[in-house]
């Protein structure tokens, strides 16, 4: 048995599941602090059905706090980036292209070292104890508790990445130490800017770790507990304690993996309808469609790993107008209960529509009876173009492809969208993000530089991949069920050596002891 | 007229310069940070045009080369391009009057910015490549006489080598490429020293102004909710980069990368979603030419540059992938780079193609 649980910024759902049956499922408000609504989740889930607590082998939870937290910009620890890379690297400095707002937010300080490595395996130049001592002096000077430390091609060479840490260890002893070569891929702005993230949010990662972890055992559960990561894969809660930057993308990820294995497809597009947004997603052989470029993050750019998901201001709260005629994007969000015409409320809402129009029925209907049928299908037949657009953009072929609805705002979504085919909406889909998060599998990936000599090539590879295997059994994935999901080759121009980028991914089923 | 360069700019520069590199020349992004760095520290950045230079001006050509990949990682320190003009001025002994960039596509587009805005020094708004080429001696100024050297290369611990071949700008290139490789693997370049009158023979004009301006036709179209692709065509009839095709929209079926001879060469298959035609484009960091069944539809140095289908953003060679939506665009070259001279230097044979060069407007009429 296992519990998913997804906690959203309005809603937390958890489900019970035996294998591949949901068992049970309930969705409650998300409390203001993390501990009383997980435990509210786990005992309403529990306490409809006949198991104990003890027949509990796992808990997953996908969680949207630290993408908050930066969206927000709250909760956020003092930080301190160290760039190892002098006297290369010093035209950009650390956080130089981020939003002032962020800056501020985190009381950022950027420092340059000398240090980093070459494509070649050359330091560019030596390291200087007494230069990072001078840095660790002043930081201890500024309180500061959290340190990202990047430096040049550390994804090849973690060596400088390490002894500076040290170092810095020694001198700041309690600090929390950020390493980017644990963190980020190639490219030195994306991965130091993924690693300041990391950094800013150890605190609140060390915090809200802690009490998803009351949370599960004051419910009498004896279980390990994971969280999910951008790529639909697993961490358990300590990795996440240490790498809560992994977290952001999960609730996509999560919802559209929900939505595979609630309606059984591994190639369909995925419409994930909310209280604010609709997210549209491409999955492909079970997995999201990850992006392929750059992914910014509140204004700052980063190269997780993430799933290619297009956005609208479509969801249950959407506020609707007439003059001008318009569906969202704003939102009455959390205060849907409130504000919305069935809850005795004064604005006009998607859901207000969808009871009118008899495809829902929550709060007192009567409190739409006056709106009129043309108005109502103007809005549906609104609510359906936009819709149907995004998954047009989404959808690799114009070929007929399969649409999966799923989310509590899903009943918007019409049955079928014209010129893409028909909508299916699978059992317990307003709760397919926990079930993703239940579901999920754990992985592992290699990212690096490789010099290939002639004849080579295939024993390269399959050291990478056997890597790669390594780290997904040691992430908790069952040897025998561990696949490699995706191998990418990027030779470098203009080098001898035939130089080669690597990149493979791994990914298992989580083993949970009985 | 003179141009002085704004921030706002520097996004759709980036944009209509990765369209012109042609899939090679290096993600034009980490150019815009640098430069952007520049402008808000209260540098300014003042194209003039190839006539508005002296005849008498020194003007130097400014770039990086090396591997575009090694630059996402080794940042540089900044000072690079300017340390290899100010020796390349001391070995002279004459200071530059103006620099000119080398190469308009990729991320060389924006190197030549960061030394204006740090030298204060005009920069001319052409280049001598017209798009991204592989090496240095596929320049115009050199396919019309001006010697590259001598040229001087710089790293970011400012060791400096100065090459001096002559008027033989191959093996130029060819000690140039040594040295980049012993610094690392990029390297920033001072070369081609030339007149003001040289500058008026040899650049292809205005191809600066034109990044910027088809990056923001690209914009201003994704804006307005109107195609980007004919956006971009009806803009270019009015260029000297006058002929522009879509020679196929479709999902990229197929990548097949290596690594050869210090190149990245591959071949990249786009089928179109129903899989009836397909087009297969062949590159050598750079892409080269362009085939559906056999025929020929676009070789260099007509430029072939693949699009997502959707956005019209620019993709690299490198960051193409499987089960990308993309549109493949044709674009003519202008007649400068055309004469039998220029395709000695830069035409399919320069590339070992047995083939030869014919023009896009030719192979895919309208």
């Amino acid at each position: 048995m296992r519990i998913g649980i997804d906690v959203g910024g309005t809603n937390t759902d958890a489900v019970l599941m035996d294998g591949d049956r949901v068992c049970a499922h309930t969705k409650i408000a998300t409390t203001e602090d993390v501990t009383t609504g997980i435990a509210e989740a786990v005992k309403t889930l529990l306490s409809g059905t006949q198991y104990e607590p003890s027949a509990i082998q796992g808990v997953m939870i996908g969680t949207t706090h630290f993408i908050n937290a930066i969206v927000e910009g709250n909760r956020l620890a003092p930080t301190a980036a160290i760039r190892l890379g002098l006297p290369a690297t010093a035209a950009l400095p650390p956080m130089s292209s981020w939003p002032e707002r962020l800056v501020r937010a985190i009381d950022g300080r950027a420092y340059m070292c000398h240090g980093g490595h070459e494509i070649d395996g050359r330091r560019i130049a030596p390291m200087n104890c007494d230069e990072l001592a001078r840095v660790a002096e002043e930081i201890a000077a500024q309180g500061v508790r959290s340190i990202a430390i990047s430096s040049v091609y550390s994804p090849v060479n973690e060596e400088c990445e390490r002894e500076a840490a040290e170092i810095l260890k020694e001198l700041l002893p309690g600090a929390s130490l950020s390493l980017s070569h644990e963190i980020g891929r190639m490219g030195l702005l994306e991965r130091e800017n993924a690693t300041i993230i990391n950094a800013c949010l150890s605190e609140l990662a060390d915090h809200i770790c802690r009490g998803l972890a009351e949370a599960v055992s004051g419910a009498g559960i004896d279980a390990p507990l994971f969280l999910s990561q951008n790529d639909g894969t697993l961490m358990d809660v300590d990795y996440a304690r240490r790498y809560p930057v992994a977290t952001f993308a999960s609730g996509p990820t999560n919802s559209m993996r929900g939505a595979a294995f609630l309606s059984g497809l591994r190639d369909c597009a995925v419409v994930d309808v909310g209280g604010t947004t609709t997210d549209v997603g491409m999955l492909r052989n079970g997995f999201p469609h990850e992006a392929s470029t750059e992914v910014s993050v509140s204004g700052i750019r980063t190269n997780f790993r993430m799933p290619d998901v297009l956005s609208i201001g479509i969801g249950g709260g959407s506020r609707i107008r007439s003059e001008p005629f318009g569906v969202g994007p704003d939102s009455v969000g959390y205060r849907l209960t409130e504000k919305a015409l069935v809850f005795g409320g004064d604005t006009l809402t998607c859901t207000d529509i969808a009871v009118a129009a008899g495809i829902a029925d929550i709060g007192d209907r009567s409190l739409v009876r006056h709106l009129d049928r043309t108005f109502i299908d103007a809005v549906l037949q609104r609510i359906s173009e936009d819709m149907t657009n995004v998954v047009d953009r989404v959808r690799t072929s114009s070929e007929p492809i399969a649409v999966v609805a799923v989310g509590g705002g899903s009943i918007l979504v019409p049955e079928s969208l014209p010129g893409v085919g028909e909508v299916r909406r699978p059992e317990f889909f307003a709760t397919a993000n926990a079930i993703g998060a239940a579901i999920a599998q754990v992985g592992g990936e290699v990212d690096r530089m490789y010099s290939i000599q002639p004849g080579q090539r295939d024993a390269v590879l399959d050291d990478a991949k056997q890597e790669a295997v390594d780290k997904a059994v040691s992430a908790g994935a069952s040897r025998s069920s561990v696949q490699i999901v995706d191998v990418d080759e990027v030779p470098l121009a203009y080098l001898p050596g035939n130089a080669t980028r690597i990149r493979v991914k791994a990914v298992g089923d989580l083993v949970l002891a009985r | 007229m003179a141009y002085t360069l704004e921030l706002d700019d520097l996004e759709d520069l980036a944009r209509g310069a990765a369209l012109l590199g042609t899939g090679g020349g290096g993600d034009p992004y980490i150019g815009t940070l640098l430069v952007a760095e520049e402008l808000r520290r209260g540098r300014t950045i003042r194209l003039i045009e190839p006539d508005e230079v002296d005849d008498e001006a020194l003007v130097i050509a400014s770039a990086f080369m090396g591997a575009p990949t090694v630059v996402i990682e080794k940042i540089p320190g900044g000072d690079e391009p300017v340390t290899a003009l100010r020796r390349l001025e001391r070995h002279l002994g004459r200071k530059a009057d103006a620099i000119i960039p080398m190469e308009c596509g990729g991320l060389n587009s924006m190197v030549p910015l960061l030394v204006a805005a740090r030298t204060g020094l005009s920069i001319v708004d052409g280049d001598g490549m017209g798009r991204a080429f592989p090496e240095l001696q596929m320049e115009t100024f050199g396919v019309y006489g001006v010697a590259g050297s001598p040229m001087a290369i710089c790293d970011e611990r400012q060791n400096v080598t100065i090459i001096d071949t002559g008027d033989d700008n191959r093996s130029m290139e060819w000690f140039a490429r040594g040295v980049t490789i012993r610094m690392g693997g990029v390297s920033y370049i001072a070369e081609y020293p030339m007149s003001g009158t040289d500058v008026k023979r040899t650049a292809i004009p205005g191809t600066m102004t034109l990044a910027l301006r088809l990056g923001r036709v690209i914009r201003e179209a994704r804006e307005s909710q109107q195609d980007p692709f004919q956006a971009l065509i009806d803009y270019l009839s009015g260029t000297i980069y006058e002929h522009a095709r879509i020679l196929l929209e479709g999902k990229v079926v197929d990548i097949e990368r290596r690594s050869a001879d210090g190149f990245v060469r591959g071949t990249a298959t786009i089928a179109t979603f129903d899989g009836a035609t397909k087009v297969e484009l062949t590159f050598q960091n750079e892409h080269l030419v362009a085939r559906s069944d056999g025929k020929l539809l676009a070789i260099v140095p007509d430029l072939i540059s693949v699009l997502d289908a959707e956005t019209a953003t620019p993709i690299t060679t490198e960051a193409l992938r499987y089960g990308q939506r993309v549109r493949v665009i044709a674009i003519s070259t202008p007649a400068i780079m055309r004469t039998p001279e220029a395709l000695d230097v830069f035409g399919p044979r320069a590339f070992g193609l047995d083939e030869d060069w014919t023009p896009v407007e030719k192979l895919a009429p309208l």
